[in-house]
């Protein structure tokens, strides 16, 4: 009998800790270098959220490699928003899980893209190998640091500017595989998110070249110094537009579709817009926002990823799905 | 597993009487230093100098530092989820690893067999492959998910039941417990087989024959024999309840100050490039483990001295 009201009071408690979190609260599952971006633009939502409604709104937040953070939603984490690295993670909401419909990115300005960014090398300070474009990545004796596009966004944006580099100064993609097998032959660890890959270079001091996040690049610079690492900005390099959606399904079960819909809203506002520029995106919606922000980014020549390979849902089926040039070049 | 038999008959085992055993074996001198020199060596620079390393860098920058890493809500969140999550997961196991002892060590039933070795399998198979399990079982993918949204399932007013209160098990705090047993779930029936396989069955036949009844056996006579081992088991339970790592990283979520864990939280401030808070909250898992130690120290030092 001990034993049977023990446990069903054990039970009583897994229930009421279960039930006592179901407050008044948002989740946001986002991709790895967010974390910061989404602290002040949580804090400044919940602010603007009060003064509009006098409602409390407490937005919990959840960081992790952005395909890893989809296929967790598909499972079943119960996201309100996703704000993950590119719209082929975002789709698998739609075609694996059936949580989102299928024209989720037309329900935002911009391809629900309200920040972009691009991708950028982070080298160690005074650039010892002379690392000035992509040619230089592949020259052996670099080692390159990028984390793994099977569970990366980043690294998928990373994959793609490589290959279209190549694809245009050596004439097609027989080439561009070549080239980007020989870049990977110069990657000694694959992490699984671009938060770690960034903690391999700069904390654990592997690798010569990081191919980075701009914003993670610049975000790297102000928290370990600018005298010890330097950003080189490639000839060519691709647009990337981390995507942002309602969750569908789980705000109708829990009644929060109004308030996500404000959340997400809030991102393309001339305040989500300054905070974006602040933590190093680039604004997408804000004319102010940009202006304001132009001169901290560096010029380069961007193409998007739907005029150079048809978009994600094409360019994932031939480079990153099972037996895709990756798993190509990465098995031999 | 060997390891942990040899360990409970050191416990078992009653100290042989002074004088009467062969002299300690002589090796020369050459020998006894080597040995001990590398084990000195290996200790120091594979387990006393991480643990100063982790003292050092959570001081760095002074007691205030180290001590607000504590007030953070979200670690508090995390301490509160390792302590609710060990709290569970023991007792579980306390009482499935008693039981689970006692059938096999004193029983001959058929599936004996297959019963231990399904009570190791957690030891053998990696804690990822453990968190993923239960992702498969219990995501909205997995059998849950798909009899949470069936059209007729058995036994509908549990689906109704399951729905209204929208019970989550996978990414909230049920997950994380399942997850935490499943990986300490042989850690007392390890310590407690071969013990009481040793000790046999006689005293429980003396208790029988004297009239008492299977639970006075069990309560006055099995109980008594076993409590050092016991300790020992639970300690080593707990110890691996609050620091367990992958299974726990699959099914969380890693939702701040929800489903977050105090070893999930280290890797969290970590990554934040929070280094203090990262080496404080770390500290404070190994003086958890320290206590650990200690204690089963100190169960040792009582199960000899007891004898038992």
């Amino acid at each position: 009998m001990k034993i049977k009201n023990l446990l069903s009071v054990l039970f009583a408690v897994v229930i009421a800790s279960a039930a006592a979190a179901k407050t008044v609260e948002l989740l946001n599952v986002s991709y790895d270098p967010t974390r910061e971006l989404y602290t002040e633009f949580n804090q400044a939502f919940a602010a603007h959220w009060k003064a509009k409604t006098g409602d409390d709104v407490n937005i919990k937040q959840s960081h992790g490699g952005s395909g890893k953070q989809a296929r967790a939603v598909i499972d079943g984490l119960q996201a309100d928003v996703v704000t993950l690295a590119l719209a082929g993670d975002v789709d698998a909401l739609h075609t694996v899980g059936r949580l989102i419909p299928a024209d989720w990115q037309r329900r935002l300005p911009h391809d629900s893209a309200p920040y972009t960014s691009t991708i950028v090398f982070l080298v160690r300070a005074g650039n010892p190998k002379g690392i000035k474009d992509w040619d230089d990545l592949t020259k052996p004796g670099v080692a390159v640091i990028t984390p793994n596009p099977k569970t990366s966004g980043g690294a998928q944006w990373n994959y793609l500017a490589a290959w279209e580099y190549a694809r245009r100064k050596l004439g097609g993609d027989e080439q561009a595989k070549t080239f980007v097998r020989a870049l990977y032959k110069n990657v000694p660890v694959l992490d699984s998110g671009a938060r770690g890959s960034t903690t391999t270079f700069v904390q654990r001091g592997i690798g010569d070249v990081f191919i980075s996040w701009e914003n993670e690049a610049f975000l790297a610079l102000k928290e370990f110094g600018a005298d010890k690492f330097q950003i080189v900005v490639p000839s060519l390099s691709i647009l990337a537009q981390p995507t942002v959606t309602v969750v569908d399904k789980v705000v109708k079960k829990k009644g929060t579709a109004e308030i996500a819909e404000a959340y997400l809203g809030y991102l393309y506002t001339e305040e989500g817009q300054d905070i974006a520029g602040r933590n190093f995106y680039r604004p997408a919606a804000s004319e102010a926002a940009k202006a304001k922000y132009a001169g901290s980014f560096p010029q380069v020549e961007l193409f998007t990823i739907d005029a150079a390979f048809g978009g994600w849902t094409k360019a994932k089926q031939a480079h990153f799905a099972d037996g895709g040039t990756f798993d190509q070049i990465y098995q031999n | 597993m060997a390891a942990l038999a040899t360990t409970s008959s050191t416990i078992a085992a009653k100290p042989a009487p002074r004088g009467s055993g062969p002299r300690v074996i002589r090796n020369p001198l050459w020998v006894r230093v080597l040995f001990m020199g590398v084990a000195f060596v290996f200790v120091a620079g594979f387990l006393v100098l991480p643990l100063a390393a982790v003292f050092t860098e959570a001081l760095r920058k002074g007691f205030g530092a180290y001590f607000g890493a504590f007030t953070d809500p979200d670690m508090l969140s995390a301490l509160r989820l390792t302590l609710l999550t060990a709290a569970i997961a023991v007792p579980a196991n306390l009482i499935f690893g008693v039981a689970a002892a006692w059938c096999i060590a004193k029983f001959d039933f058929r599936g004996k067999s297959i019963l231990i070795t399904l009570i190791d399998l957690p030891f053998a198979v990696s804690p990822v492959i453990s968190g993923l399990i239960y992702v498969l079982v219990f995501g909205a993918q997995g059998w849950y998910g798909q009899y949470l949204n069936a059209e007729a399932p058995a036994l509908p007013w549990l689906q109704q039941w399951l729905i209204a209160r929208d019970f989550q098990i996978i990414f909230a705090v049920p997950g994380i417990v399942l997850a935490t047993v499943f990986v300490t779930f042989p850690f007392v029936a390890r310590e407690l087989i071969p013990l009481m396989q040793q000790q046999g069955n006689d005293e429980e036949y003396a208790a029988l024959t004297l009239g008492a009844n299977g639970w006075q056996t069990f309560w006055y006579v099995t109980l008594p024999n076993i409590k050092w081992g016991l300790f020992y088991g639970v300690i080593l339970c707990n110890a691996r309840a609050m620091g367990e790592f992958g299974a726990v990283s699959v099914v969380s979520g890693h939702i701040r100050g929800e489903t977050n864990t105090m070893p999930l939280h280290v890797e969290i401030l970590y990554n934040e490039y929070n280094f203090v808070a990262a080496f404080a909250v770390s500290s404070l898992l190994a003086l958890l483990a320290l206590l650990t130690l200690l204690l089963k120290s100190l169960v040792e030092w009582r199960a000899q001295k007891s004898g038992a």
